[in-house]
């Protein structure tokens, strides 16, 4: 069953929405933003353990250098509290330039690994920071696959 | 009853883009279609201003009682006592009365203003999955089952994270739902009547400095009218005196039972950020050690310098509700077709992004904590609680610690002038309207997606544009970019 999109085009005329993966946060180390990296079962024919996993750490390292407390983040909060906050009118906050980066590592990940694949990652600002949305794309012109008939009751559960 | 909303929700739409675009209904079809911003259909029980920029509790009154006795104390103290010791002892008095005053002024307002911290609500997608591990666990019944917990680790303590009914999320450690607010806030403090917010992550390093400004400013202003009373009963006799400056008695009445609150409160925030806990824990207990030998707090940071600067000098998340983002209706669901109508709901995108727009200024309270259960709104969840600072009307702490400041007494609060609202560079960038054409458009033929049969349409109907900001990253641009990267996968069709 597994699909192969080889390219973009392909992906063009005939992928739908087949099912959708949520990566939950870890907050095995406090409150700080952190994925689980458990593969998940739906990803197994889909995509390598290993290439999730990297793209998973790849982001919690991200996060965490997003939320360092560390000499950067003081001297930003002390100028930024002696300003009045008024610097941020001009600049950004680290954080946000973070998050800039993680954005566009995302983009490219989905390019090059998941897109192939048929797969789709969220940015998880988009979902509030509470999980990792993956979205698995399904050929249409193949046979209704298992993944696609789990997700149809699990939506209806609502 | 889910395309009933949806048609009430389209006409709510149609009649505010009515007054408010100037694009015709008439034309539904065009790729310009009315767009919404996602503070207009926030779930929660807040109130937004100036376009989604300004973001408060439901109840305001007290806030703005606040903001009067600042104001007035303040103003009677520079016009009436000022010329004096300016000219008796130095003038630098009214100059640091002056920036304490501002100072005071703009973390109130940020305090009040900004986002505390608040979780969007799970999308439909994550709830029913959600929901289907929970039945998993379980075994499905056909009654809810009892309220959903799960344990974590956290260095070394076990924490239970709590399922909320309403927001359909399990809450993160420290989080807490406002029942005022009806949201669930992130390091939830406690909901402050007298800043008309709760305090939260976000703005609880303003909420501290705001109190403990206002601490300074009571005195400040307190000293000084005394020293002001008493040079001028040297002269002529105390009673002339206060019958010369009858202004200075009421700064005097007013400032003396706001010093006994407010630094009071000073003190016990002071405390709570030097062992890093919330409001909340602290009152519940939640790591005290009288609850068990090895229960300590697994946030805290060892000594009281760092959890300090943690908690002042932190790095600021930014929000993530993006109130000033446009919704978007593009997000493809998973769900049996109903009909042949492409409707996205927008309650996914509607939970997305963080805002673009730098926390506003803050405020403080001074009043004693009060622990009040509440029930959840969508469900019986026993035991939530709500801790709201009251003000005087508001019954006594029901005999759990409580700062010394449960007089309830009036704080002092002055205020001249507002400071002008920060961070709209921010949020102006993403709401220039870029009309895409129509390949830009990511929304699926009928036929490859299902339409979502319990949507609640936010977004306009057909097609959505979407501000498209390149270079600059805002909440916008994230859509844009993911959006660019379904564009890959899916076709686009014009509508």
């Amino acid at each position: 069953m597994a699909t192969e999109f080889h390219n973009l085009q392909e992906l063009r005329h005939s992928a739908s929405l087949a099912n959708k993966v949520f990566i939950q946060r870890d907050y095995s180390e406090g409150t700080t933003c952190r994925f689980q990296t458990k593969f998940p079962s739906e990803l197994e024919s889909r995509i390598e353990r290993t290439l999730f996993e990297d793209t998973v750490k790849t982001l919690n390292n991200y996060y965490a250098e997003a939320e360092k407390i560390g000499g950067q983040s003081y001297l930003e909060g002390c100028l930024a509290c002696t300003t009045a906050y008024l610097i941020f009118l001009c600049m950004e906050t680290r954080y946000e330039k973070v998050l800039k980066k993680i954005a566009k590592y995302i983009q490219e990940q989905n390019e090059k690994i998941f897109a192939p694949r048929g797969l789709l990652v969220t940015d998880p600002i988009e979902r509030g920071m509470r999980v990792i949305e993956i979205s698995i794309y399904e050929d249409r012109g193949s046979s209704g696959s298992s993944s696609g008939s789990s997700s149809v009751s699990g939506s209806t559960a609502r | 009853m889910h395309l009933g909303v949806s048609e009430s929700m389209r006409e709510c739409e149609y009649s505010q883009i009515s007054t408010r675009s100037s694009t015709p209904m008439e034309t539904p079809y065009k790729k310009r279609t009315p767009k919404r911003r996602k503070w207009e259909s926030f779930p929660g029980r807040n109130k937004f201003y100036c376009n989604g920029r300004i973001m408060m509790a439901k109840q305001t009154g007290v806030f703005y009682l606040t903001l009067v006795l600042i104001l007035v104390t303040c103003g009677l103290f520079f016009t009436f006592d000022c010329p004096f010791l300016a000219k008796q002892l130095t003038p630098i008095i009214p100059v640091i009365g002056g920036v304490l005053f501002l100072f005071v002024l703009g973390t109130l307002l940020r305090t009040s203003f900004s986002d505390p911290g608040v979780l969007p609500r799970a999308s439909s997608d994550e709830a029913a999955d959600l929901e289907r591990q929970i039945d998993v666990a379980n075994g499905s019944t056909g009654y809810r089952p009892p309220p959903r917990t799960k344990e974590v680790v956290i260095n070394g303590q076990t924490v239970k994270l709590k399922y909320c009914f309403t927001c359909k999320i399990f809450r993160p450690p420290r989080a807490s739902h406002c029942s005022l607010c009806d949201n669930c806030v992130e390091r939830f403090d406690h909901h402050c009547p007298w800043v008309g917010n709760c305090v939260g992550r976000r703005n609880y390093r303003f909420f501290y400095m705001f109190i403990l400004s206002l601490s300074f400013l009571t005195i400040f202003i307190f000293s000084f009218v005394i020293t002001h009373i008493i040079l001028l009963s040297h002269r002529r006799g105390f009673l002339e005196a206060l019958k010369d400056t009858p202004a200075s008695v009421l700064e005097v009445v007013v400032c003396f039972f706001s010093i006994w609150s407010i630094v009071g409160l000073s003190g016990f925030h002071t405390y709570l950020i030097s062992s890093n806990q919330t409001t909340n824990e602290d009152i519940k207990g939640s790591w005290s050690s009288k609850r068990g030998k090895d229960n300590y707090n697994p946030y805290s940071h060892g000594n009281i310098f760092t959890n300090c600067c943690a908690a002042l000098c932190g790095p600021l998340p930014p929000s993530l509700i993006d109130r000033r983002g446009f919704i978007q209706s593009d997000m493809p669901q998973l769900a049996p077709p109903t009909n042949g109508i492409s409707m996205y709901g927008a309650t996914q995108s509607q939970q997305s992004h963080m805002a673009a727009a730098t926390p506003l200024l803050q405020q403080q309270s001074s009043e004693p904590v009060i622990l009040m259960a509440s029930p959840e709104n969508g469900g019986a969840l026993p035991g939530r609680t709500s801790l709201i600072l009251g003000g005087p009307c508001t019954s006594l702490p029901l005999g759990l610690p409580t700062p010394p400041t449960s007089t309830p007494s009036l704080s002092c609060h002055e205020a001249t002038d507002m400071l002008p609202m920060h961070g709209h560079s921010h949020t102006h960038n993403h709401s220039h309207p870029l009309q895409d054409p129509v390949a830009h458009h990511h929304f699926l033929t009928p036929e490859e997606v299902p339409s979502p049969p319990g949507m609640l349409p936010c977004g306009s109907p057909m097609g959505h544009s979407h501000t498209m900001q390149a270079g600059f990253y805002n909440p916008a641009s994230q859509d844009s970019l993911h959006e660019d990267s379904v564009r890959g996968l899916v076709k686009l069709s014009s509508v």
